[in-house]
């Protein structure tokens, strides 16, 4: 009996005071570190901008930053450089991303909450989710190796015959070499690896629509194409504009596949199906070679690929924010 | 699913009744629909199936044991790059790792709806979709170019760049889940809040931050573009402090698919082959675990 009155008493002196010393020491220093940690995160999107704009700075004073956005010649040996080839290709090749991508992925999150049975649901799911799990040099290589050829086989050639001598046709659509690479091949690929981004996005809106809204749409006679037009996407709305837009910063800055496929020309070509470059593919291509003024238009080029890309997140980000909250 | 099954069993009995345009398009939708689901399924099935006919045939075991053969000469394996490879994403993810789990802990434990954690909520969730190459880019400025020279460092400090917000976003997600009362019954034992979250709610949410490193490792398993400038690559061993340029799968898979050797690209498809099945079946692994989780 006394034995432990002792011990208690013991423990009660020495153990817990000591004890509470050093929690409360841990205690600050666990919350510091993960405040630390935290800020950490803002600190890298700092760091990418102040990076870039630094490293990019000689270049924007030299060409003057409108000069060098739209300057079009790009030109290493003549210390020329421009960027809106490399400006225009990203834009045209996202912008066919997008054409293609959209109705897809609307098409798999429709077939995915609408239309497929319980047992088909869970596979399919699966592997569109996959989709986006492949590294994006897997796609680079099967865009150049398995797509290009069906691309210069049956798109190029035949469309060479439909358009050749028709104006503006003729030059939008006409290649000189159908080789299968080019900004419209990039384009296609992007849309692919954008699909499982906005199809998972897209659905979890749709799923979290009440059913008793589509229900009671289908209780009056509704198809489900009116469900769909009428009842789910007003409801979904803004948000399927945040998933396209965070599709969209994916095509924007997605690299090693579209440097694949995309053929890496330095000039501005009026047809999308003949190569041409994206920021990130140039950057890519040219950045462990490059010296002095080159580096330096390289890093310039990638502040502007960071000031598009994170513009359009931002707005994606606050499109979807803005519906989860409802 | 009864919400499905309404319309398809009311559809014979009114089908007559409906008008042939309304018809018409809801045949379109479906149809459409089903196209699409095909055609994404078809892609990954080509992808795998392209990945399987090529690299299977370039895969023996001089792969593993040989290093990567220099231009012009014959067989040679992957051995460099891929001990590269894992030591690279190992550098990642043990960076990653802390940092992302702190990160999260913060937001979810202690920062919750402040202005700052809604802020860096934001920011990690634009970071989670920001272009690879700019985060190279951003790691050449910082630890490449001041030195002169690649790193595996520069590399792992990339990759965990990558890393960090999907861990983040994961670890907040599944701390948020943990139920308060578990937190508050800790609290109510005398427990300061740094022992209630170690010994509570991490345990209780431990699946689930698992499974966002696992997520992270497939994450930054096939990333090249920031290699590119970190990293670089090689065909030889790399040296021990993992100064100068460090052999990787993806970057050798980059070259090597695009030379004109034919032992190079057959190397390249073996190397596809490799890292694509890593990266999958880390994902799959990870999926399951987050749904048996959620069913749990």
């Amino acid at each position: 009996m006394s034995a432990i009155a002792t011990s208690e008493k013991v423990m009660a002196h020495h153990e817990a005071g000591r004890a509470r010393i050093s929690h409360g020491g841990f205690d600050r220093a666990f919350r510091a570190a993960s405040l630390g940690c935290a800020l950490l995160v803002l600190l890298v999107l700092v760091g990418i901008l102040g990076a870039t704009l630094w490293g990019g700075w000689p270049a924007f004073r030299e060409f003057g930053i409108l000069g060098f956005i739209t300057g079009t010649r790009w030109n290493v040996g003549a210390e020329q450089f421009g960027a809106w080839p490399a400006i225009a290709g990203t834009l045209a090749s996202a912008a066919i991303a997008l054409v293609a991508g959209v109705p897809i992925s609307l098409g798999i999150s429709v077939f995915l909450t609408q239309l497929a049975r319980g047992w088909m649901r869970r596979p399919i799911a699966t592997a569109v989710e996959l989709l986006a799990a492949v590294p994006s040099i897997i796609y680079g290589m099967w865009g150049l190796f398995v797509f290009a050829p069906l691309v210069a086989a049956f798109v190029q050639v035949p469309l060479n015959a439909v358009v050749e001598g028709l104006p503006l046709v003729g030059t939008l659509l006409y290649s000189r070499v159908p080789s299968g690479t080019g900004i419209f091949t990039a384009g296609i690929i992007l849309a692919l690896m954008i699909i499982p981004f906005i199809a998972s996005v897209t659905r979890d809106m749709l799923d979290q629509i009440p059913p008793v809204l589509r229900e009671s749409a289908f209780g009056i006679g509704c198809t489900t194409w009116e469900v769909v037009r009428h009842v789910l996407l007003p409801h979904a709305g803004v948000s399927i504009i945040g998933a396209v837009m965070l599709g969209l910063g994916r095509a924007l800055g997605e690299t090693m596949a579209v440097t694949f496929v995309i053929g890496n020309a330095n000039r501005l070509s009026p047809s999308i199906f003949d190569p041409g470059s994206t920021i990130a593919s140039r950057i890519a291509n040219e950045f462990n070679e490059a010296a002095g003024l080159q580096l330096s238009a390289l890093s310039a080029l990638g502040c502007i690929l960071f000031l598009v890309t994170f513009a359009v997140l931002i707005l994606a980000r606050l499109l979807i924010a803005r519906v989860k909250r409802i | 699913m009864p919400d499905v099954a309404v319309p398809n069993a009311a559809a014979p009995a009114e089908w007559g009744r409906v008008r042939p345009g309304r018809r018409a398009a809801d045949r379109v939708l479906r149809a459409f629909s089903v196209c699409v689901s095909a055609i994404g399924v078809l892609a990954l099935g080509s992808i795998l199936g392209m990945l399987l006919f090529r690299g299977l045939s370039a895969l023996g075991p001089g792969v593993f044991t040989t290093v990567t053969p220099g231009p012009g000469s014959q067989d040679g394996g992957l051995a460099n790059a891929i001990a590269g490879s894992l030591v690279l994403t190992a550098i990642g993810i043990a960076v990653a790792t802390p940092i992302g789990l702190l990160a999260g802990t913060y937001l979810a434990e202690y920062g919750r709806g402040s202005r700052l954690a809604v802020s860096i909520r934001f920011v990690n969730d634009v970071l989670l979709s920001a272009p690879s190459i700019l985060i190279g880019l951003f790691v050449y400025t910082l630890m490449v170019a001041p030195f002169g020279t690649y790193s595996g460092w520069a590399g792992g400090a990339a990759l965990a760049i990558i890393a960090i917000p999907v861990i983040v976003r994961t670890t907040e997600d599944m701390l948020s889940l943990v139920p308060a009362t578990l937190r508050e019954a800790g609290a109510a034992l005398g427990a300061p809040p740094s022992r209630v979250i170690t010994l509570v709610t991490w345990r209780a949410a431990r699946a689930g931050i698992v499974t966002g490193i696992v997520l992270a490792t497939a994450r930054i398993a096939g990333e090249t573009a920031p290699l590119l400038f970190t990293a670089l690559n090689n065909n030889f061993w790399f040296a021990g402090n993992l100064v100068g340029g460090v052999s990787n799968l993806p970057v050798t898979i980059y070259q090597f698919a695009l030379s004109p050797y034919g032992n190079w690209q057959e190397l390249a498809w073996a190397g596809a082959l490799l890292i694509t099945a890593a990266v999958l079946i880390l994902s799959v692994v990870a999926r399951h675990v987050i749904r048996k989780d959620a069913v749990r």
